[in-house]
Parts: C-alpha cells; sequence; structure tokens
C-alpha cells in the first residue's frame, strides 16, 4: 500500500512554520518514513507543474502556512485545494492572518511607498517598484500582483483544520500528525488545540487577584517583571485570558506576557474585540476622564489586541473613507 | 431589494442601536407613546444592561450594513444594576480608539445616557446620529470585498492603476 | 392602706387613711382656696387660706390648714363655717398689707369679703408663698431658690442674689408663681429651653398635635426637666396608668420585609422664588396652605380668616397657578389647585363676605360634581379673571389702593390690563416632589421620572408599580394628584403588594449568566464585574460559577469574559448576532 501523499507550502509567512516541523526533532524520522512528501518548497525540489500534474484529491493532506496575500499565492492554494483531500491551515497567518496581517492597516501603495522609498536605509533615485509585468529585451518578465489586503486561507479557500500559533508548539503538531494518519479526527472545521484559554494551564495561575482591577498599564521594558506574579495582575497586557491554551505557556514561563498567537476560543467570533473588552473590563475607574487616562498607557491598542488575527476580525481590516481613495496611512 | 446607493434617492443611513432595558428602552417606549416622530433609520436590539453591550456586537453590526451604531444607557450612578453602564463606558473608550485605527469615522459611533423619562432625548439622538452619518455618507464595507472570499475586482483595479507602467 | 370614713361639709366619704383633707374635699368636688399649695409637692400651709374647721364627734373642734391636716377616722371638716370665713378674712388682710395690687389676692378680698385691710395696703409682689422654692426643691432637682433674710425682709431670691449656675431655666418657678412675681428673661448666652409657639405645644410633654397618630404624647428631651436634672416627673406621677417611660429612646430597628411601599407625598412650591408676588415681604401674602391652617377650627386663629393685623380681610385675591404650568417654575399642571383655590374662594367668603377674587389660566374642575361646585361659586359672585397676575405690590396709584395690595393682572376675556387693589393675598402653590427624591429613589432602585416623581411601571398599565419588583408607589410621591385619587392608588398599591405576598413564590429574572465549566480558565476576569456577589470561583474545579438566586441578569460579566465561557440566557452571544443579521434582513 503507498504511503499517505504530503505537502507543504509556505504563503506570506517567515518560514518559523517550516523550522517547527523540523523542531519534531526526531520524531520527524518516523514521520517521514510513514508519509510521501510531494512537494515542500524550503526543503525538496519538487516544482509547481510536479503538483499540476497530480490527479485531484491525490494529495492525502497538504499544511499551508502562510496568509495569502498575493496572485500566485491564491494560484498556489487553489491548485493545493483541488489536488488534496485535507488541508490543514498550519500557523497564525494562514489561520488568522498573522503578524503579516497588520498590512491591513494600510493598503498595498503604502506598503510599497515604505518598502520602496520611504525606509531611511533605502536609496531609490529612480523610484523603482515592483511591477506585474515587464518587458525585457530577453523576453516578459511577471511577478504576482500584490494586494490591497491580506486575507486568512479559509478566506480563499475550504479549510479542514486549523494548527494555532506562532509557530504551532511541536506537541501540537505531532499529535495533529497522528490523528491525520490515524483518521481519528475531530468535526472538520475545528481548531487542533485545547478549546480553553491559557490561565488554566498556566503555572502563575494560582497568584491572581480574586477581582482582578487595575490602575495602570505597563510595557515590558517599563517595569521589571516578577517571575511568579500573574502578569496581567502586574500591569502588563497579558493576552492569556483571551487565548487558547496548548503551548504550554511558554512565553510567559519565560516572563514575557501572552501575545495571542494561538487565538482565540471557539466561542469568540473576533479575537480584538474580545481581548479589548476583558482588558478594558478590568480598568479600576468610573470616572470618564481616569478611565480615558489609564487606557492612554495602552500605547497601540489595535496592534496589541490584533496582533496575529486582523485578517480573521470581523471587520479584517482598515477602512479610510472612499474620498482619499485609502491612501491615508 | 432596497439599494440604498440610488442616485435619485438621498442616502438612508441604516443605524443599529443597542438599548438598555431599563433606561433607554422605556424611554423608546415613552418616545412612542408620546407620539413623538423621529428618524426611521434605526433598528433598535434590547439588551438588559449597557453592561452587556460586547463590542463584538458593534463589529458585527458594520459589517452586516450598519452605516452607525447607537448605544443606550442609564446616565452614571443611575444604572439599574448598579455599576454596568461604568463598564459600558470603559470598554467603548477602548473601543473608540481601536475602531478610529480601523478607519471608522468618530461620528458614527455614539454612546448616549438616557433616562427612563428623557423620550426626548432618545427622539433627539436618534435624529442627530442619523444625521451625522448621512453626512458621513453610507460605511461601504461591501464594496470592498468584505464579504466575499475571492479578491475582487476592485483588489485587482487598484493595483493596476497604480503600478508604474500600468498594465494592459 | 386602709380606707377611713370621714364627713366634709356634712358629705360621708371613705379614703386612705392619711389623705389631706383638700384632696379628700377635692375628690368630692368641694372648693376650698389655696395659694401655696401645688400638686406634687409636699404641702408648705404657709398662706393658711385653706383653713378649714375640724370636728370630732365628741365636740371638739379646731381650725387647721386643709391641705397638710391628714384625716382620721370619725373626722369631721366645715369649710364654710363663720369662723372658717373669719380665719380667711384675717389672712388675707395680712397678705394684703404686702401685697395689695396682685389680682389674685383681690380676687380672694371679695370672694371673702375684705373691705378694709386693717393693717393698710402694700406693695410687693411676692407673697412668700414658697412654691417656687419647693418646686425648684422637691421637683426640678436644680436646688437653684431659697428663701433669704429674717423678718420683713424675708424675700425669695437666688443665694447671695447672684445668677445661679444651678439654674436650668425650665421655668418651673414662674409657672407655679401664683402672682407672677417671678418672670423668665433670656439672659445671654442662655436661652430659655421653653418656648411658646402660637399653634404648638408649650411643655416638654405633649400631644404633637391634634391629628396626631398615635394620639398620645410625646416627651421632649431638651426641654424636659427630668431630663436635664434627674427630677420632676411629675407626669409619671399623674399618670393613672402608668405609661410614662423616661427609658425610652430611638431605636433603629431592622425589618426584613418583602414588598415596600412608598407613600412619600410632596412638597408645596415655595414662591419666595417669585420675587413679583412679595411672598415673604408682604405678611399679607400668604400661601393656600398659610390659608388652609387659617380656616382649620383647631388652628391659631380659631378658623377665622384674619389679616396681619388681626381684622377680617374685605377684599381677597387668590392667585392660580404659582408654580405650575410655568416654564420659570414647573411646567405641569398640578392638578388639585384650581379645585382648592375655589374651596378657599368658598370659605372665605362665607366667613368674611369679602370680596373674592380668582386669578386663572384655565379653570381645571373635571369629574363629579367639581364644575357644579364652580358654577355655585359664580352665582356666589365670586369674580373670575382669566389672566396670569404679574405683579403684586402695595404701590398705591389711586386713593383706593392706598394701604392694600395691588394686583396687576392681564384681563384676558376683555383684552385690558387691570389693576385690582386687595387687602390679603392667598397664592395657589403646585405641587413638586419632596426635595430628597433622588436620594430615596436610589435607596429603593427605582428610577424618578420628569421634575423628580418617582417612576411607574407603564403610566396606563401598571401606575403603582415600578421597574423594581416588590417596590410599589402609593399617592402624590408618583405625580400630583388629590385626595381620591390618592386613596385609589394607595388601595392599588396595597393589593398588588398583597398578591406579591399571597402568592407564596416569587419569580426570579429567567435572564441569568451561566458558565461553560469546560471552557471557563478560572482567568477570574468576570469576577470583579459583578455588583450583587453572584458570580463566585470554585478553587476545586477552577471556574466560575454564578449564583442564580443572586444574578439580576444585567449580563455585564457576560461582555467581560475573554474566552466566550460566560453566556447569559436568551442574551446569548449566538442569539444577539442573530438578531443584528436580522435588522438587515428585509431593508
Amino acid at each position: 500500500m503507498s504511503k499517505p501523499k504530503v505537502a507543504f507550502y509556505w504563503c506570506a509567512s517567515c518560514g518559523g512554520c517550516e523550522e517547527a516541523v523540523v523542531d519534531l526533532a526526531e520524531d520527524i524520522l518516523k514521520f517521514v518514513e510513514a508519509v510521501d512528501i510531494v512537494f515542500w518548497p524550503v526543503a525538496l525540489d519538487f516544482k509547481r507543474s510536479d503538483v499540476e500534474a497530480m490527479g485531484d484529491g491525490s494529495i492525502a493532506v497538504a499544511f499551508i502556512n502562510g496568509a495569502v496575500r498575493n496572485s500566485e499565492q491564491h494560484e498556489m492554494v487553489d491548485l493545493l485545494r483541488r489536488k488534496s483531500q485535507l488541508v490543514i491551515a498550519f500557523g497564525s497567518c494562514a489561520h488568522l492572518g498573522g503578524i503579516p496581517g497588520l498590512a491591513n492597516l494600510h493598503c498595498r501603495q503604502a506598503v510599497l511607498d515604505e518598502v520602496y522609498h520611504n525606509v531611511p536605509s533605502v536609496t531609490n533615485p529612480d523610484r523603482t517598484e515592483p511591477m506585474e509585468r515587464f518587458e525585457a529585451p530577453q523576453g516578459t518578465l511577471t511577478l504576482p500582483l500584490l494586494w490591497d489586503t491580506v486575507k486568512t486561507l479559509n478566506q480563499v479557500i475550504d479549510v479542514d483544520y486549523y494548527l494555532p500559533g506562532c509557530p504551532p508548539p511541536v506537541k501540537l503538531i505531532a499529535d495533529a500528525v497522528s490523528a491525520v494518519l490515524s483518521g481519528q479526527l475531530p468535526e472538520k472545521g475545528s481548531v487542533l488545540a485545547p478549546d480553553i484559554a491559557l490561565c488554566e494551564e498556566c503555572p502563575r495561575r494560582d497568584t491572581k487577584p480574586e477581582k482582578p482591577a487595575l490602575k495602570e498599564f505597563k510595557r515590558p521594558h517599563e517595569t521589571t517583571i516578577d517571575p511568579e506574579k500573574c502578569l496581567l495582575a502586574q500591569g502588563l497586557l497579558c493576552l492569556g485570558p483571551v487565548t487558547r491554551k496548548g503551548c504550554d505557556g511558554v512565553c510567559t514561563k519565560a516572563n514575557m506576557p501572552c501575545t495571542g498567537c494561538m487565538g482565540p476560543t471557539s466561542h469568540v467570533s473576533d479575537y480584538g474585540a474580545k481581548a479589548l473588552s476583558a482588558v478594558a473590563s478590568i480598568v479600576d475607574s468610573n470616572d470618564e476622564s481616569e478611565i480615558a487616562a489609564i487606557l492612554d498607557q495602552i500605547v497601540d491598542p489595535t496592534g496589541t489586541f490584533y496582533r496575529y488575527s486582523l485578517p480573521a476580525s470581523l471587520l479584517h481590516r482598515a477602512w479610510r473613507p472612499a474620498t482619499d481613495g485609502g491612501r491615508r496611512l | 431589494m432596497y439599494d440604498k446607493h440610488t442616485k435619485d434617492k438621498q442616502f438612508e443611513p441604516r443605524i443599529v442601536a443597542f438599548f438598555c432595558n431599563w433606561c433607554t428602552y422605556t424611554a423608546a417606549d415613552l418616545a412612542g407613546t408620546a407620539r413623538m416622530t423621529y428618524s426611521p433609520n434605526v433598528r433598535v436590539i434590547r439588551i438588559m444592561c449597557s453592561g452587556r453591550l460586547d463590542p463584538q456586537f458593534v463589529l458585527a453590526a458594520l459589517r452586516e450594513g450598519a452605516d452607525g451604531v447607537l448605544i443606550g444607557g442609564c446616565h452614571p450612578g443611575d444604572c439599574h444594576y448598579q455599576e454596568g453602564n461604568y463598564k459600558a463606558l470603559r470598554r467603548f473608550t477602548l473601543l473608540r480608539r481601536v475602531l478610529k485605527d480601523l478607519g471608522i469615522e468618530e461620528e458614527r459611533i455614539r454612546l448616549a445616557w438616557i433616562a427612563a423619562s428623557e423620550g426626548d432625548k432618545v427622539q433627539k439622538t436618534i435624529n442627530e446620529i442619523t444625521e451625522s452619518v448621512r453626512k458621513l455618507g453610507p460605511l461601504k464595507l461591501e464594496r470592498r470585498g468584505l464579504l466575499q472570499a475571492e479578491p475582487t475586482i476592485l483588489d485587482t483595479v487598484d493595483a493596476a492603476v497604480s503600478a508604474p507602467g500600468g498594465v494592459s | 392602706m386602709a380606707k377611713v370614713p370621714i364627713k366634709i361639709d356634712g358629705h360621708p366619704i371613705e379614703v386612705e387613711e392619711g389623705t389631706h383633707v383638700l384632696e379628700a374635699a377635692q375628690s368630692l368636688g368641694i372648693d376650698i382656696p389655696t395659694l401655696c399649695h401645688y400638686p406634687y409637692m409636699t404641702p408648705y400651709a404657709v398662706c393658711r387660706i385653706c383653713s378649714v374647721e375640724a370636728r370630732d364627734d365628741k365636740g371638739w373642734t379646731k381650725i387647721v390648714t386643709a391641705c397638710n391636716y391628714p384625716v382620721w377616722d370619725g373626722l369631721e371638716i366645715y369649710t364654710d363655717t363663720p369662723r372658717v370665713r373669719n380665719a380667711r378674712r384675717i389672712n388675707l388682710e395680712m397678705l394684703m398689707s404686702r401685697c395689695a395690687q396682685l389680682p389674685v389676692l383681690q380676687q380672694l378680698a371679695e370672694r371673702f369679703g375684705v373691705e378694709k385691710p386693717r393693717w393698710g395696703f402694700g406693695e410687693d409682689t411676692c407673697i412668700l408663698c414658697g412654691l417656687c422654692v419647693r418646686v425648684c426643691d422637691e421637683v426640678v432637682g436644680a436646688h437653684a431658690l431659697t428663701f433669704s433674710e429674717r423678718g420683713i425682709f424675708r424675700k425669695v431670691s437666688t443665694p447671695f442674689d447672684q445668677e445661679s449656675d444651678d439654674c436650668i431655666l425650665c421655668g418651673a418657678c414662674a409657672q407655679v408663681c401664683p402672682t407672677g412675681h417671678i418672670v423668665m428673661n433670656d439672659i445671654e448666652g442662655r436661652a430659655v429651653i421653653h418656648e411658646e409657639f402660637s399653634m404648638g405645644p408649650n411643655s416638654a410633654i405633649s400631644v404633637p398635635f391634634r391629628q396626631a397618630v398615635p394620639n398620645v404624647p410625646i416627651i421632649n428631651p431638651e426641654q424636659c426637666i427630668h431630663f436635664s436634672t434627674g427630677g420632676c416627673e411629675v407626669c409619671s406621677e399623674a399618670c393613672p396608668k402608668d405609661s410614662i417611660n423616661f427609658e425610652d429612646s430611638d431605636r433603629f430597628e431592622e425589618v426584613e420585609v418583602g414588598t415596600i411601599i412608598l407613600a412619600t407625598g410632596f412638597k408645596i412650591f415655595d414662591p419666595s422664588s417669585l420675587r413679583n408676588y412679595g411672598y415673604g415681604k408682604y405678611p399679607n401674602v400668604v400661601t393656600a396652605l398659610d390659608c388652609e391652617v387659617m380656616n382649620n377650627a383647631s388652628g391659631p386663629t380659631g378658623g377665622r380668616v384674619l389679616l396681619e393685623n388681626g381684622e377680617e380681610p374685605r377684599s381677597v385675591a387668590i392667585v392660580h397657578c404659582v408654580g405650575s404650568r410655568d416654564a420659570r417654575t414647573n411646567k405641569y399642571c398640578s392638578r388639585v389647585c384650581c379645585m382648592y383655590s375655589l374651596k378657599l374662594a368658598h370659605l372665605i367668603k362665607e366667613k368674611t363676605g369679602a370680596e373674592i377674587y380668582n386669578f386663572y389660566i384655565d379653570m381645571r374642575t373635571p369629574g363629579k360634581g367639581y364644575e357644579e361646585f364652580y358654577q355655585k361659586l359664580l352665582n356666589e359672585n365670586v369674580h373670575f379673571i382669566r389672566g396670569r397676575v404679574a405683579e403684586i405690590s402695595d404701590w398705591a396709584v389711586t386713593p383706593e389702593e392706598e394701604g392694600k395690595l395691588v394686583i396687576r393682572a392681564e384681563d384676558t376675556l376683555i383684552g385690558a390690563v387691570r389693576r385690582i387693589p386687595v387687602d390679603m393675598v392667598v397664592l395657589s402653590v403646585g405641587l413638586e416632589a419632596q426635595s430628597d427624591h433622588d436620594d430615596v429613589r436610589r435607596l429603593f432602585n427605582i428610577s424618578c421620572g420628569h421634575d423628580g416623581w418617582f417612576l411607574e411601571r407603564h403610566p396606563k398599565l401598571a401606575p403603582v408599580s415600578t421597574f423594581t419588583d416588590g417596590v410599589f408607589l402609593a399617592g402624590a410621591c408618583q405625580g400630583p394628584k388629590d385626595i381620591p385619587d390618592s386613596v385609589a392608588q394607595a388601595g392599588a398599591a396595597a393589593a398588588e403588594a398583597l398578591a406579591l405576598i399571597d402568592k407564596g413564590h416569587v419569580d426570579l429574572e429567567p435572564n441569568t449568566a451561566f458558565v461553560q465549566e469546560a471552557v471557563c480558565s478560572g482567568c477570574r476576569t468576570c469576577m470583579s464585574m459583578c455588583p450583587y456577589s453572584a458570580v463566585n470561583f470554585d478553587d476545586a474545579k477552577n471556574a466560575a460559577g454564578v449564583n442564580e438566586a443572586l444574578c439580576k441578569g444585567c449580563g455585564t460579566c457576560v461582555a467581560a469574559c475573554p474566552s466566550g465561557a460566560l453566556q447569559q440566557k436568551h442574551f446569548t452571544d449566538d442569539q444577539i448576532f442573530e438578531e443584528i443579521r436580522g435588522a438587515f434582513t428585509y431593508v
């Protein structure tokens, strides 16, 4: 009996999810023995045409990481969807949009302006920018078209399961792989991680005050962080209460507040909105100006609460008034 | 099907209101029994207390097609459940800042304290928000392909127009 | 003690052995004059006016003083024999040699036929009866007065004639003094604690007013001598039922109840803020309530309508809508004022025959018999002028306005401004919510509507309930209304309260919050949200829980829950999202 075929692909990503697979360490050998990897751009030399040549549905499972934000990524995920029985959105970017999703606060042109013209270390007197088509003497060169909007994987193709995390914790990856191989998968559309927030497994849980209430917020560099006490109680913006567990609390164990990479539980529709609701609720004041002053200490609320999940949120992106063509930063 | 972008008609904003049961909703009832007239643009959703207002509801309303959102609660100090409206105030203060970053104009989302006897304030507030949203125009989230998984023509056209050298 | 048979003026009576003759005679209704006697004090027998003749059955007879002579078995007393009258006459002549001008002595002199006092006419005012000294010693217990000097220089005074620090200014000495020799003075810095009210009580123990409920006396500890010196207690001695309790004090009692009816009433509009009406400036401008007090038969004027100088008015103006239907003060109509103004017009007309002018905007007389009452007044020649009163002043322009209050008002029915001079003006003040309405309504967790009236649950369908279950409203606290409406509403409120009690169970809010324990991470964000302590934490389960009996169903904790583990029955996130979708389904 032939081994199940497996594909890996990366869209708008940092490569960390690829490294997470490698982090399986010795277990990767067992994995490699059990399956037939037919496509993995970072590690193996298979080409797109090889995938196109396969029969539809011949790939058992495709692990796709990274968000979708250009035409090539769109084509590739479409292709892999046709050729695969199961598609698993691997990592925060595919699941929720991830860090690249923050580009949704701007538009395509603003991104190009920043990268190709405004960054201090760039010298670009000819104002060269990437273009989709260039007629060179040797022939026509094409580049993928960059979109205005970064999208999650499920906003472009039908996704079967999600592995959350930036990157997904190794244990969750191993569990997911075993589940796929043994065929014991939960309901389609599930997130392959426990459906309960991080506070449950955080070692600082028992130091939580009985009734959390804060009069100030701090950023990690502004204070000496007590390694034993609940981080939120210390005024740090720890999003543990909003974020799924399953990562073993590696960040809080490393004395850093949780930034929310594992995304929300299944009972929440918009991660950022729930996070801001929970944080605002425990502001210890009933006076309008005092509340405003305390919240002023949260320097970048949108970036903080939507760090990984802006494309997946209810509004997806920033909407500028139509009159200026959305070109305002 | 109603099309709010019909050129020959004046733009009629669609506004969702979340009214707390004890104060604002009662005041709206009072406005009704007193036969006060006000703009018909608001769809009221009743919650028991303004403290029940989850910021997710505001975002969902905007996503579903609201051009504006109005939240009504009891005056500070007078909440039927003691302090629910203070919590609503805290959440609203933070939500506003995030909505601003997301390009939603401040005048589209409003928090109003309306007591049970202030039927006239309901009338006034609804008229005011309708007019300010009318001036701002429709929110137009749909035109940006919000509800579709595929990139819309608009995305492609925008990109094509901006590329130096253009595209055929 | 055993009772003994005696006879007074031939009337047999049995009294307790040792009773003084004076008391025995008083119980028979036989009057024996006294000067130095006062109940509840030991008799001094110094004035000798109560002299009577005592006889036994063997013919022995003697003049004794009735106030301190104890009865014995077989005693016979005669209070009006020639011998008695003679004894009294001589004593009176002696007294008059010292104090001939005193009315009390002159009255006795006339009664007993003293014509020419043989020792002359004295001009002193103190008869040295010693009542003041005794009351201060025995009853009050302050010991501030004493007899001093001897012989003809004997007098009553404070020790060394100096202002006494022991004197508590109770006024008992002035009260018992039969001649008026003792006068109370306000010594600077030490006010008399015994105040005189024209309408109120002037004793430390009194029934507050005639219609008080319960209709029993109360002791004012600030005026009461017992609370000051530990003495007196005369009221307790006098009380036949022994019901005076000096130990009684204010108690705070906690009573647990299931229903509350608020019937805290109203206050009248204070017209002092309307400078153009002159209330507080002109003494003959009064409010309708002042006028009611005057008209009351048990009031300070005994029911007569009088001006400040004690005369009856010959013309009276009644100004409607003072503090009502007015953009400057209260916009609403106070509902009862037209009717009470008409009533006052009728009463004043009937009592004084004065010309009555009612200045009104509209005549509001709905219901049974009220319009007919208005018609009756029209037939009684009460003048009705339709127009707001602009000004009430005492500036006379014509001779007939001199010394009167002049009303300036537009008579809209004839289209002219009129000046009408009257003796007295009655301002028909409107009703307002009590000044502490905000504090009271917060205490009971209900709302106030416009203008501070307590808010009913529904103006038509639930006029006696509030939005807080178990708290009901009755009477004017819910809005201005008259007595029949207040009574009806009170009955309705009582019925609703009874229905609630009678049911035997209470329906709780169904929209309580609940925790999906499998999803709860124990983050405790919800714990700071609940003002009713309805959210608790189970350490063993590491999950929050909601006490359904305490939860009032606001949903504030639900919005705070970062993982969506907390939801609210009937208002779950999914239900509200569906409502939002529904709002856009058709239009």
